[in-house]
């Protein structure tokens, strides 16, 4: 039926393969692949023939011999003695401990600053553009260090708690604000604080149960049960009667001023707090621009809608805005989480001991071994941000409009 | 009618009443304050926070700029003078102004080049970013790299010369073959430059003078603002036609190109930029041979060049995306090839879109070049932290050297930002 | 790739591609620069100065062995470098020697391939307190918190100290030595500590150094020194003997006022020898015979580079100490010219 007849087959000739669509792109491949090949070859020969010349190898064995140094901050037992592999790992909790306290602040801060810059008071609008434009126009590294700076010059020295007469003294008599970091109070668990952290989770999983519960009965019976104050209720009562019943099994470490330094409780260190403050300001500065526009995205007339349906403002934020508003939000919002993580790789400015401190800074220069290091350091950072694009794709399918 | 009105009633106003003034609050500034900023509680409470953190704010640093010293040689007299009080010593300022903008080795009777060159700056990109100034604009914008680098760079003219002639023949060879066959412009294009510039290779050095008019200036003695200027502004221009290939790449049907642009862009933007700019400082001399020499600028702005042109790329791959299909269509219902379709159709409407973002991406990149300090790099930042702080006169020298930083940053970027702001506010005119 | 790469390097930074040569003193010659590394800033030491000049105690070592050289003290490309890239900047040959106060160690020697050519300067780690604190020994450090200077050999040393005494401490890590210092001025660390040159150099620029105490424990060795590729011989040898000449010439009383009347010719052999009037050891070295002459006129000798850059009269004020001549009781001992 069809007039169209295919092309002879079987007449193939040399020219096809630059002239027929159907050949040239195999054409362009294996060009592209031959390219590739040889530029790979040529760096890989000049990086054997360099280290040869060098007298140098490729190993890894440095990994599993002792680092020699000591880590102020760290999240598990390590010491002079532990190896460069162990540092390293001390190295990934702690950028993984101040990225992911970075981005919980970052977010409050993002959508606090964005909400404001949408508000009706002028001058809170005013102050909110002029934090967003002040920090998101100067580079991250200067306000790293300048937060540090702020932070070790304003804060008094443990010194200044000492003596009769302290200048300065503890906040609430059991947390001091110094310029080495804040001590708190760390929980001591005496017996039966297993019984209490019990009921807290169970508490927690009750809160569920009853939301879950809640929806239920108003999509059955369009009955509206009161959410808050139970929750709230929920998540407290149990577990303080249940503390309280067993004479107060949970203790608190206040730190005192022993010696040198604070003593006990806590120690969230300086070079900690500088770098999780200024990585959750400046990336806030830029979620706060992604809430105020996603919050603009959603229509006004949605608004009217809603409220034409008889909704009341709270509701309609939380069941009409919000929803519409998280669907621009979000995307923009892991990228900026990813960034935080990247930008954590700053925190050599600052002396806190992240995995480029560690693994790409005192091991690579007390080991030499450049090459080892760096290749280390790039695929961890490769395997963070590849499982947090995997999270926003599969976030991103989810919520996607279902179009044609 | 008003007749009978007036026969029946006594009194008849003929003129209405003037209306009565507003009340005084709900007139002028003062309803303006009411309404803006103590319209209810929490308004007021929120106004009564902000001025309070303004009043701290400002009674902290205040006193400090206006006690501010501009005229001494050190730190140690800046303190003699302020005897205790609060003030800042702006004498560093004065006194190595130079070195923060241009590195402490550029030579100082040659700060009219690079400051002409900034200035000229202006002038090339503006055709660039405002597409009401005339098309011929364009031209100056083509020639301004070569005289930007004959400026920077200085040494013998005939560099910049052959460049050009590299690339006016290159193009010359494109546009006589291009209507053949893209493929055969374009690999022609690339061959007759790769010519004209190995023999200019071997002619420059015949040529050049002994005491060229303008005194060549290392690479190395580039520091200051000037390095991360240019490192901007070089990276960026470089990783535009790179991020196009990329996102045209990713975009292909062919496997093995879509495989190595998608593991190339996702490497790069997976990895932080100090990252690679180790790579740059203590991996990258490894893969060349020891003969080639190619130092630390060189090898960091192939590096940020990758690290930007992959950003790029996938902005434009964004632009490509948000095309509606039927471009595409129409382009191959028309009969064109795949070059003339992207060159025709698809790309100047992708690009147009994109450019908001490449200039977020650049405004991003710039500010990224403050990195290069950690790898012993003097930039702005590296100046601070390095050779001035370093010095016995201004060590302690924190708070306005950081602020002088701050403020540069803040100038450019923000020029940046609200020009990108003002072309998605006129590119946006189109679609509503 | 290779293309674009040497037409970038060509045109946009306008480094020709030189041929391989057979060794470091040849490509210098060749070159015309000798490339050494140094610090990125540290006073006394390395540092450039108002007029981005670099001035201090390991440039005028790069500068007498380019004089050396090269006859010229100026012809000297200072590559600044950070405690993590100068081991590459050498291994890679992006600079021909490294006087960036390097402790020389077993480690960097043997396993990293370096050879160092010698010392010149005997230091060791120290701390330093402010005197409000009360402390006379490092031993009483026991729960302080240490400012370390990073990328050098101090965190070990500092691990091993406390190990050794068995006493707890808490290591702040950073960058610069600007920085280290902010931190020590404003109380976030109890202790500095780095190299004792370093430390008298830091405390030369406080605002009131007589607050701040040096303890007595050098709890290290760091002999720095110059470094240059192992293997390659010949130039080791043109770097070792420069600085041999430095120290020589102090021994001999040589100094830059009167090395042009020595140069005339004496009656001490060995000055002879080394001021090339006698011998061959010019030669010997692929340098001409006025080799050590141009070195020790580029800065003077040993002794006056020192006093110059770090000696009492300078705002750093370090003593000679170790670093005298074997005939005052010091560890400079150069081997005979001869």
């Amino acid at each position: 039926m069809t007039s169209i007849s295919d092309p002879q087959q079987g007449s193939f000739r040399l020219s096809m393969l630059l002239n027929d669509t159907r050949y040239r792109s195999l054409t362009f491949q294996a060009i592209a692949l031959f390219l590739l090949i040889v530029a790979f070859a040529y760096l890989g020969n000049n990086l054997v023939s360099n280290l040869r010349a060098a007298g140098l190898n490729i190993s890894f064995d440095f990994l599993w011999s002792p680092a020699g140094y000591d880590i102020n901050q760290r999240l598990i037992e390590y010491d002079s003695q532990s190896t460069n592999a162990r540092a390293a790992l001390v190295g990934i909790l702690n950028t993984l401990l101040v990225a992911f306290l970075a981005c919980v602040t970052a977010t409050v801060f993002g959508v606090i600053a964005g909400v404001l810059r949408l508000s009706n008071n002028w001058l809170v609008r005013k102050l909110m553009s002029f934090y967003v434009e002040i920090f998101r126009n100067i580079p991250v590294l200067i306000w790293i260090i300048i937060i540090f700076t702020i932070m070790t010059a304003v804060l008094p020295a443990p010194s200044a708690f000492r003596g009769e007469n302290p200048s300065s003294s503890m906040f609430l008599d059991s947390v001091a604000f110094t310029n080495r970091g804040i001590y708190v109070p760390a929980p001591v668990w005496g017996p039966g604080s297993g019984i209490v952290a019990v009921t807290f989770l169970a508490s927690i999983v009750g809160i569920f149960a009853y939301r879950r519960y809640a929806t239920k009965l108003l999509y059955d019976t369009g009955k509206l049960l009161p959410v808050l104050w139970p929750s709230l209720a929920l998540l407290f009562v149990p577990t303080l009667v249940v503390f309280f019943a067993l004479g107060q099994p949970i203790g608190l470490d206040i730190p005192e001023l022993k010696g040198f330094n604070f003593s006990g409780g806590i120690k969230v260190g300086g070079p900690l707090i500088a770098l999780w403050f200024a990585l959750a300001i400046y990336t806030g500065a830029f979620i706060a621009e992604n809430v105020r526009a996603g919050i603009l995205s959603v229509s006004k007339g949605q608004t009217e809608a809603a409220s034409a349906l008889g909704l009341r403002p709270r509701r309609v934020m939380n069941l009409v805005v919000l929803p519409q508003a998280l669907r621009v939000i979000i995307p923009p919002l892991i990228s900026h989480y990813l960034n935080i993580t990247k930008n954590s790789s700053l925190a050599i400015a600052v002396g806190y001991a992240d995995v480029t401190a560690t693994l790409g800074g005192i091991t690579l220069n007390q080991t030499g071994r450049a090459i080892e290091c760096v290749l280390l350091l790039m695929l961890f950072y490769l395997a963070i941000s590849l499982s947090i694009s995997a999270v926003m794709n599969v976030y991103n399918n989810a919520t996607k409009l279902k179009e044609r | 009618m008003s007749d009978t009105h007036a026969e029946s009633v006594a009194f008849v106003r003929t003129e209405p009443v003037p209306s009565a003034p507003p009340p005084f609050q709900a007139t002028g500034p003062v309803k303006w304050i009411r309404e803006n900023l103590f319209a209810n509680v929490p308004n007021t409470i929120l106004t009564l926070v902000a001025l309070y953190a303004i009043y701290v704010v400002l009674s902290a640093i205040l006193p400090w700029i206006v006690n501010g010293i501009w005229n001494t040689d050190s730190l140690a007299e800046c303190r003699e003078i302020l005897q205790g009080a609060t003030g800042a010593c702006f004498s560093v300022l004065t006194e190595r102004w130079h070195q923060l903008l241009f590195g402490f080795t550029y030579p100082s009777e040659l700060y009219w080049r690079p400051t002409l060159a900034f200035v000229l700056l202006f002038f090339a990109a503006a055709p660039v970013l405002f597409f009401d100034l005339p098309r011929k604009l364009l031209i100056f914008t083509a020639l301004y790299p070569f005289i930007a680098y004959y400026l920077i760079w200085g040494g013998t003219i005939w560099v910049p010369i052959f460049a050009l002639l590299g690339f006016a023949g290159g193009y010359l060879t494109y546009a006589r073959f291009v209507t053949q066959s893209f493929a055969k412009g374009f690999f022609g294009g690339i061959a007759a430059a790769f010519l004209i510039w190995t023999l200019a290779g071997y002619i420059t050095p015949l040529l050049a003078a002994e005491n060229p008019a303008m005194a060549a200036v290392p690479s190395r003695d580039m520091g200051g603002f000037m390095l991360n200027m240019m490192l901007g502004v070089i990276c960026v221009s470089l990783s535009l036609p790179i991020g196009i290939a990329l996102a045209l790449g990713r975009q292909s049907s062919m496997p093995l190109i879509k495989l190595v642009c998608v593991v190339f862009i996702e490497f790069v933007r997976g990895v932080p930029l100090i990252t690679l700019l180790f790579v740059a400082s203590v991996v990258l001399a490894y893969f060349f041979p020891p003969e080639a020499s190619i130092d630390l600028i060189l090898r960091v702005i192939i590096m940020i060049t990758m690290f930007s042109s992959a950003y790029i790329a996938e902005v434009i791959r964004g632009g490509l995306a948000a095309l509606p299909k039927g471009q595409y269509e129409a382009a191959d219902s028309l009969g064109l090839d795949y070059p003339q379709a992207m060159r025709l159709i698809i790309l100047p409407q992708a690009l147009k879109i994109s450019i908001p973002g490449i200039v977020n991406v650049a405004v991003g990149l710039f500010k990224d070049t403050t990195l290069v300090s950690v790898i012993s790099m003097f930039d702005l930042v590296g100046m601070i932290r390095g050779p001035i702080l370093a010095s016995t006169e201004w060590n302690g020298v924190y708070w306005e050297l950081f602020m002088f930083a701050a403020l540069l940053f803040f100038v450019v970027c923000y020029g940046i930002s609200q020009y990108s702001q003002w072309l998605e506010r006129r590119l946006a005119t189109d679609h509503r | 790739m290779k293309k674009s790469v040497f037409f970038g390097a060509l045109t946009v930074a306008g480094i020709a591609a030189t041929a391989a040569a057979a060794g470091t003193l040849d490509d210098v010659k060749a070159r015309g620069k000798l490339n050494c590394g140094v610090t990125t800033g540290l006073a006394g030491f390395a540092a450039p100065d108002a007029n981005g000049e670099w001035k201090g105690f390991d440039v005028d070592v790069c500068r007498a062995v380019a004089a050396a050289v090269l006859g010229d003290p100026t012809a000297v490309e200072f590559v600044p470098t950070t405690g993590k890239t100068r081991f590459t900047a050498l291994a890679s040959g992006e600079i021909d020697l490294l006087a960036r106060n390097t402790t020389w160690t077993f480690s960097r020697d043997v396993d990293l391939k370096f050879d160092f050519v010698g010392v010149n300067y005997y230091d060791g780690q120290g701390f330093m307190v402010p005197k409000a604190l009360g402390v006379s020994s490092a031993k009483e450090l026991d729960g302080a918190t240490v400012c370390i200077q990073t990328g050098t050999t101090t965190e070990l040393n500092l691990a091993d100290f406390f190990r050794a005494n068995n006493i707890s401490y808490e290591p702040v890590p950073i960058e610069t030595n600007a920085e280290a210092q902010q931190q020590y001025l404003a109380g976030a660390c109890d202790v500095y500590t780095t190299d004792a040159s370093g430390l008298a150099a830091t405390r030369a620029t406080f605002e009131d150094p007589s607050a701040h105490a040096l303890l007595p424990e050098i709890i290290s060795k760091e002999p720095l020194g110059p470094l240059v590729r192992h293997g390659d011989n010949d130039w080791g040898d043109v770097a070792r003997w420069t600085l041999n000449a430095l120290i020589a010439a102090e021994e001999y009383g040589i100094t830059s006022a009167n090395i042009a009347e020595l140069a005339q010719g004496t009656n001490n052999p060995e000055v002879n020898r080394i001021l090339g009037t006698e011998g061959t050891l010019g030669e010997m070295l692929g340098l001409s015979a006025d080799w050590a002459n141009n070195a020790i006129s580029a800065g003077g000798n040993y002794g006056e580079i020192f006093a110059r850059n770090i000696g009492e009269s300078t705002p750093i004020g370090l003593a000679r100490g170790l670093n005298a001549q074997w005939t005052n009781g010091g560890l400079l001992y150069s081997p005979p010219f001869r």
